[in-house]
């Protein structure tokens, strides 16, 4: 009988093992606060500014910027370009048609991004951090940039000015009877605007903006639960004492 | 046939509440009656424990997801171009819409954890023990038609995992040998998964399965009450030569209500608990409840590189990909065994033999000749519909697992930790290790049932008492 579990949970590990290792190149951990309304607020600014050129977030209207801190007359001030709105959500400024032209296909809408991309290797935030960090130079492709998160993206490096032009070096590496890629370092070719703490800082905001912008009620959800489960465990308290009060008497 | 009843008459200083109950009571004396049959003087017995909460959660739920789906319909668009935009307004601009939304997504997984721990104590307990079957198979049936209700609702949301998990699911269908295309065709109303498809999924959703469903429950309980309560003794506390007491109720029962209704709030405090820190604190469960691949619309032309059904689907989602051609020969082989038992061993009259025979080389034949696929879906139905034949494949002497021998522990623990290997593995991604190991659950999923009336004899059960075992609070 032991045997039969032992083995039985033998193989389940066998089989979580394979597909850990089966996935492509590990995710960094964003650093996501939903709280921190400055990083939101900043987050916001850079995807108002970079996105919203080619992505839309047809699900998501600017005047819920309300929510992390902003007032109606500084979002209509700094951050409508697309509209004269507030209650609109947010286009994109390209055109769908001339976007698929360019890029090959239409460019995903941001609204949920954060919670599509989840997967084995973290949190879709995790994925975007990474993705959005790890672009390079690549003359092979049409727009001339590659990504190590997602290899061969119709993406160009729109946060380019800010990071600055890099060169992925790749060194080649025998396995399994096989000569592979892999990743060995980055090369800066050009400077950017940032340093990379303050190009790492900009990215961190703006995706902890996407991962507060895939579910803007997320911040009331935790703090009206906070309340409803110290009501329940108070009722469940008063159901224990009614239910043994009734039961005492049961011989 | 109804019968002239007597206008009872209240005495003129009674209190106001008593002459409205009796001015009721003489109208609708019917409600009076049934909330005595089934509340007041409906005596369950005393010795119920933490299993068989379970049912009146699941009648909870049923009413959480009914009152939800109706707040969530007044909003949601049963439209291909604009179901997965107006759950994203329900999630944003409706207000309140994202709790009610998840009390919805969560209340379904809920359903099936809740439903699976009821039927398993109906196997502890041998609940669908006579005269108790048809309580059993009304049961079997509510699963069903729950299933058939998740997988339409599941369509709604029209993602990604939406579209292709019904697109999946449809075309087994197809492989139904003549009737199979017309089939999957008729279902979807289109080609391939459209707008024709979610529009009546949603009809379905919303109307049809909900109306079936809540016949079957009325259905489970009033036959549930006519028989009576099982109880972890599986002994029965009603009939002649039980004990009553002075007014003729079972000394081994108690009225369900105020003892098990102040019971049952108790039980749903803490499932409510439960269930809210998972709305409140994890709506997606880690990808279980909500899946992340779901919130990408529905696209016809990107199929997802891996497709998984919800995780309650997942055991028979593994049994229906454990079947391979190469299972093929292993189902083969069972049959030829199951056929050489009965011919050499049993104790059949000789055309029962012959015709034994004859049906072990039909279906051999009808094995061979059809594609794997479609026994993948004879597998993945049969394992449901097996259920329904338990009262009759249990024959041990004793009903309840703890007068059972002992070894009889370990093979339900067995059972259940396939049943979890099943539903791992209908999570994961198909690999060669999986399928080796979702073919051999399976065979035991199947051995279990099939060679229950010969197992459940084997052994001496332990002396069964005549009273229940209870020990007041």
């Amino acid at each position: 009988m032991k045997k039969v579990l032992f083995s039985l949970v033998a193989a389940l590990g066998f089989i979580a093992g394979a597909h850990a290792s089966g996935g492509g190149m590990a995710w960094d951990k964003a650093p996501v606060d939903v709280t921190n309304q400055a990083s939101l607020q900043n987050g916001a600014k850079l995807f108002v500014n970079y996105c919203l050129n080619c992505h839309s977030a047809a699900f998501m209207r600017f005047n819920r910027l309300t929510d992390i801190g902003l007032t109606e007359q500084q979002i209509k001030d700094n951050l409508l370009f697309s509209t004269d709105k507030i209650g609109e959500t947010m286009q994109a400024a390209i055109n769908p048609k001339e976007a698929k032209e360019w890029f090959g296909a239409n460019p995903p809408d941001l609204t949920v991004i954060a919670r599509s991309r989840a997967g084995s290797g973290g949190s879709g935030a995790d994925y975007l951090y990474t993705f959005l960090r790890t672009f390079y130079r690549d003359d092979t492709k049409p727009t001339g940039w590659n990504n190590l998160a997602f290899p061969s993206v119709g993406m160009p490096h729109v946060l380019w000015q800010l990071q600055g032009e890099r060169k992925a070096v790749f060194e080649q590496r025998e396995s399994h009877g096989l000569t592979e890629e892999v990743f060995k370092s980055w090369e800066q070719i050009s400077p950017g605007s940032m340093t990379p703490q303050q190009y790492d800082q900009a990215v961190g905001d703006l995706v902890n903006y996407l991962q507060w912008m895939g579910e803007p009620a997320q911040n009331t959800r935790v703090r009206i639960g906070v309340w409803v489960l110290l009501f329940l465990a108070g009722f469940t308290f008063i159901a224990w004492r009614l239910n043994a009060a009734y039961w005492k008497d049961v011989k | 046939m109804a019968a002239y009843r007597e206008f009872k008459e209240v005495s003129p200083n009674a209190s106001a509440g008593a002459k409205t109950m009796n001015w009721l009571e003489n109208r609708f004396p019917t409600a009076f009656d049934a909330y005595k049959v089934h509340m007041s003087e409906y005596y369950a017995p005393k010795n119920f424990n933490f299993w068989y909460i379970f049912g009146s959660l699941a009648l909870l739920v049923l009413v959480i997801q009914i009152v939800t789906g109706i707040f969530l319909v007044m909003n949601y668009k049963p439209d291909a171009a604009k179901a997965f935009e107006s759950v994203e307004y329900i999630m944003r601009d409706v207000p309140w819409g994202w709790l009610i939304r998840y009390m919805h997504s969560t209340g379904a997984s809920a359903f099936f954890v809740v439903v699976y721990l009821h039927m398993f104590r109906g196997l502890l307990y041998g609940s669908y023990r006579k005269p108790r079957e048809l309580v059993w198979i009304f049961g079997c049936a509510i699963f069903l038609a729950l299933m058939a209700e998740a997988f339409m609702g599941y369509l709604l949301p029209w993602g990604q995992m939406s579209y292709w998990g019904a697109q999946v699911i449809v075309n087994l269908f197809s492989a139904i040998p003549f009737i199979g295309p017309d089939l999957a065709l008729l279902i979807r109303g289109d080609y391939v998964v459209g707008d024709a498809t979610l529009n009546r999924f949603f009809s379905f959703h919303v109307i049809a399965v909900p109306l079936v469903l809540l016949g079957l429950v009325v259905a489970h309980l009033l036959a549930l009450h006519d028989v009576g309560s099982n109880n972890p003794d599986g002994i029965e506390i009603k009939g002649p030569g039980k004990p009553v007491d002075e007014n003729g109720h079972p000394l081994d029962g108690v009225p369900f209500h105020p003892y098990y209704s102040v019971h049952d709030i108790f039980g749903v405090s803490i499932f409510l608990f439960i269930f809210s820190a998972v709305i409140f604190f994890a709506p997606e469960f880690g990808g279980y409840f909500l899946e992340y691949n779901n919130f990408i619309p529905a696209d016809p032309l990107k199929t997802p590189n891996h497709i998984a059904p919800v995780w309650y689907f997942t055991p028979f989602y593994s049994m229906l990909r454990a079947i391979t051609a190469e299972m093929m020969y292993a189902l083969i082989a069972c049959v030829v065994l199951g056929a050489g038992y009965g011919v050499l061993k049993a104790k059949l009259p000789g055309f029962i033999k012959a015709g034994i025979v004859v049906a072990a080389v039909v279906v051999i034949a009808l094995m061979l000749s059809i594609d794997a696929k479609f026994w993948g879906v004879v597998v993945m139905g049969g394992a449901v519909i097996i259920l329904f034949f338990l009262p009759w494949l249990d024959c041990s002497p004793a009903r309840s697992i703890r007068y059972r021998p002992s070894w009889h522990k370990y093979l339900y623990a067995i059972f259940v930790v396939w049943f979890v290997v099943l539903a791992y593995l209908g999570v994961q991604a198909p690999s060669p290790i999986g399928e080796r190991v979702s073919q051999v659950g399976t065979l035991f999923y199947f051995g279990f049932f099939l060679l229950m009336p010969w197992w459940s004899r084997l052994g001496t059960p332990k002396p069964v008492p005549d009273r229940v075992t209870f020990k007041p609070h």
